[in-house]
């Protein structure tokens, strides 16, 4: 680990990548012996059971409802009438699929952006600028990643509902807007891949502090602030807890649909499947394109609890 | 190394020199900007945190030491009229029983299987990528979805893990209807959502351990298991627990995973798989309507998620502290600074 924090210090991040692809191409495999079959297998296995229940989804999407209620498996392989399915979810008056994932959007968006604009802020001040206090506040913050706001709920849709802000996205945005995790990320990253002397040349040249931070700390942060602002996106459109408290199905997300499917239409699993798949699709898409990054985000420690 | 001394003094000495051979207002106005602006920065941070993570935290002691409904707002003040009542319940030592079983159902198992795959991706593999982004599908799932989806699979009857069971001649079980077999179908979903991510920690851990350490083994004739078990499990032993405390404070606050389960989702008739966090809902929002209790139960939890953390700590800090080795980047920043 030392190494590539000293090569990301004095040449910035291209070479750091260089220098992580080169650490990782050497140390792949306790020998450079290929794996074995045996491994594939194994790998193999892991895979279909990632998949399967995604599979399963499509497959019983597929079926008639009473094929369900009597196998286990009404059929090997997905076919058309899973659009049928499809159809019922996205025009159903009850669901309200296109503004759910609408919101889903706007929220995911707009939290990510926040957490990664405020966790770039502060952890370009934590890492690179010296404060009276600067050590304490940073324990602070780093303390705090253990603490389970979450548990604070109840203050919460109090104040929200004092606010009348029951029912509306703002109440499941302004809560996620800062983030511990992203600080404590933001601010390892920055104190390893930020020189100095980029920031000293900045300041000779005249420029003010936030000029600095705009020009030098927020292009240098750019690969890091992408993995978390990632991260924040599927965190925030997986979330169930909180918005299923201050959110109704008159205005919900894309999980409050997965729960209202299932309050509707119960015994119609067809349907249910369905819809749960077309919910699940818009993150898998994404995936199929940031997949990557994540994996090599979560490697590099963008450990979330 | 050495280029890092004089980068680290720089800001110290370098910036208010410069800035002194400006002068009048513009001088005055650069200092003011070195001075505030780094609290300026990590304002934004602090003042949303205050609002909504530890403000919340501190009001929910007050609300549970009040009669606090939720239609009619603050009442009484009830002194701990709420936590006995609480811990009256038999519903609240059974949902904190739930909690620690399923949490003991997937913490194990999720490890250890996220080890073993650990260990196949760090073979000398082709196409490394594909096979690390297959294992990493499940955490994009919701799961409120992982959740319907093993709803249907763990089914009582007609459901495909009661077949298989059936194929190979066991009886089907009562995934729904046993206490036990419920707590194994939650940890079931919660691993399934996670084993891949905890996979790509543990991999990154064992790509950072030393070659040579395993060069050295080979020579002595140790075979692959014996390196596994004798080099890599106790080289990544620091990353081992940290995945154990992350996957602590996340088993102890299991709620979608419940509140799918079944069509209802308080946790079965005779809340044989409701956990705490479900309880502390169902006081709140169900038919109770009392954000008293419900506080009272989040307190609660909070109190011993917090133990829970400083033993793991604790347990953390004795045994790194006696292992010489080399710890993963996260872990020994947050152990120095903590």
């Amino acid at each position: 680990m030392s190494s590539v924090a000293v090569t990301a210090q004095t040449a910035g991040e291209g070479a750091a990548k260089v220098a992580a692809q080169r650490r990782a191409k050497r140390s792949r495999g306790s020998t450079n012996r290929r794996a074995s079959w045996i491994v594939y297998a194994l790998l193999g296995i892991t895979l279909v059971v990632s998949i399967f229940p995604l599979y399963f989804t499509l497959l019983l999407g597929s079926s008639e409802p009473i094929a369900i209620s009597q196998n286990p498996v009404p059929q090997w392989l997905p076919d058309l009438s899973l659009f049928t399915q499809f159809r019922t979810v996205i025009e159903s008056t009850q669901i309200n699929f296109w503004l759910a994932l609408t919101n889903s959007l706007i929220i995911a968006v707009i939290v990510s952006a926040a957490v990664v604009l405020f966790s770039t802020l502060a952890g370009f001040s934590f890492a690179k600028l010296r404060f009276r206090g600067r050590g304490p506040l940073l324990v602070f913050v780093i303390a705090t990643m253990a603490v389970p706001t979450q548990l604070g709920v109840i203050p919460m849709y109090i104040l929200m509902s004092d606010l009348g802000w029951i029912g509306k996205l703002q109440a499941v945005i302004v809560p996620s807007l800062v983030a511990a995790f992203g600080v404590f990320w933001m601010t390892q990253y920055l104190s390893e891949a930020l020189p100095y002397e980029l920031i000293e040349a900045a300041r000779v040249d005249g420029a003010s502090m936030i000029r600095t931070f705009w020009s030098i700390a927020l292009p240098a942060a750019r690969p890091a602030a992408a993995m978390l602002g990632l991260f924040t996106f599927v965190q925030q459109w997986t979330n169930f807890f909180w918005p299923s408290i201050v959110l109704s199905s008159s205005n919900p997300t894309l999980p409050i649909v997965v729960k209202s499917l299932q309050a509707n239409y119960f015994v119609d699993y067809s349907l249910v499947m369905g819809g749960v798949f077309l919910v699940t699709l818009p993150l898998l898409v994404i995936f199929a394109f940031v997949g990557k990054q994540l994996v090599a985000g979560i490697m590099q420690g963008a450990v979330k609890g | 190394m050495a280029v890092l001394t004089p980068q680290r003094s720089a800001p110290d000495s370098g910036a208010p020199q410069r800035e002194s051979r400006r002068i009048g207002f513009s001088q005055r106005l650069g200092r003011w900007d070195v001075k505030l602006s780094p609290y300026l920065y990590i304002s934004p941070f602090f003042i949303l945190f205050a609002v909504t993570g530890l403000f919340p935290l501190g009001y929910t002691a007050f609300v549970s030491v009040h009669e606090w409904s939720l239609l009619g707002g603050q009442g009484d003040f009830v002194g701990l009229e709420n936590f006995t009542f609480v811990l009256a319940q038999p519903t609240f030592w059974k949902a904190l029983v739930n909690t620690l079983s399923i949490f003991v159902f997937s913490s194990v198992p999720q490890v250890v299987i996220a080890i073993t795959i650990a260990a196949l991706l760090d073979q000398n593999l082709r196409a490394a990528t594909f096979w690390r982004m297959g294992v990493l599908i499940p955490y994009v799932v919701a799961p409120v979805a992982v959740s319907m989806i093993f709803g249907r699979l763990f089914a009582d009857q007609y459901g495909l893990i009661n077949a298989m069971l059936n194929t190979i001649g066991l009886d089907s079980i009562a995934w729904h209807g046993d206490r036990i077999a419920s707590h194994v179908a939650i940890a079931t979903m919660v691993n399934y959502r996670w084993m891949g991510y905890n996979a790509l920690i543990f991999l990154a851990a064992m790509q950072a351990v030393p070659r040579d350490l395993y060069e050295a083994a080979v020579i002595d004739g140790a075979g692959r298991v014996r390196q596994f078990f004798s080099i890599t499990v106790p080289q990544i032993r620091s990353t081992i627990i940290f995945v154990v405390i992350t996957s602590t404070i996340g088993g102890l606050q299991i709620f979608d995973e419940v509140r799918l389960f079944d069509s209802i989702g308080l946790g079965g008739p005779d809340q044989n798989w409701m956990t705490t966090v479900v309880y502390m809902y169902d006081l709140a929002w169900g038919d109770q309507h009392s954000l008293g209790r419900a506080s009272a139960v989040a307190w609660m939890l909070f109190i011993l998620i917090v133990v829970i953390g400083l033993v793991n700590f604790l347990v953390t800090q004795r045994i790194s502290s006696n292992a010489a080795v080399k710890k993963p980047k996260r872990k020994s920043t947050t152990g120095g600074n903590a």
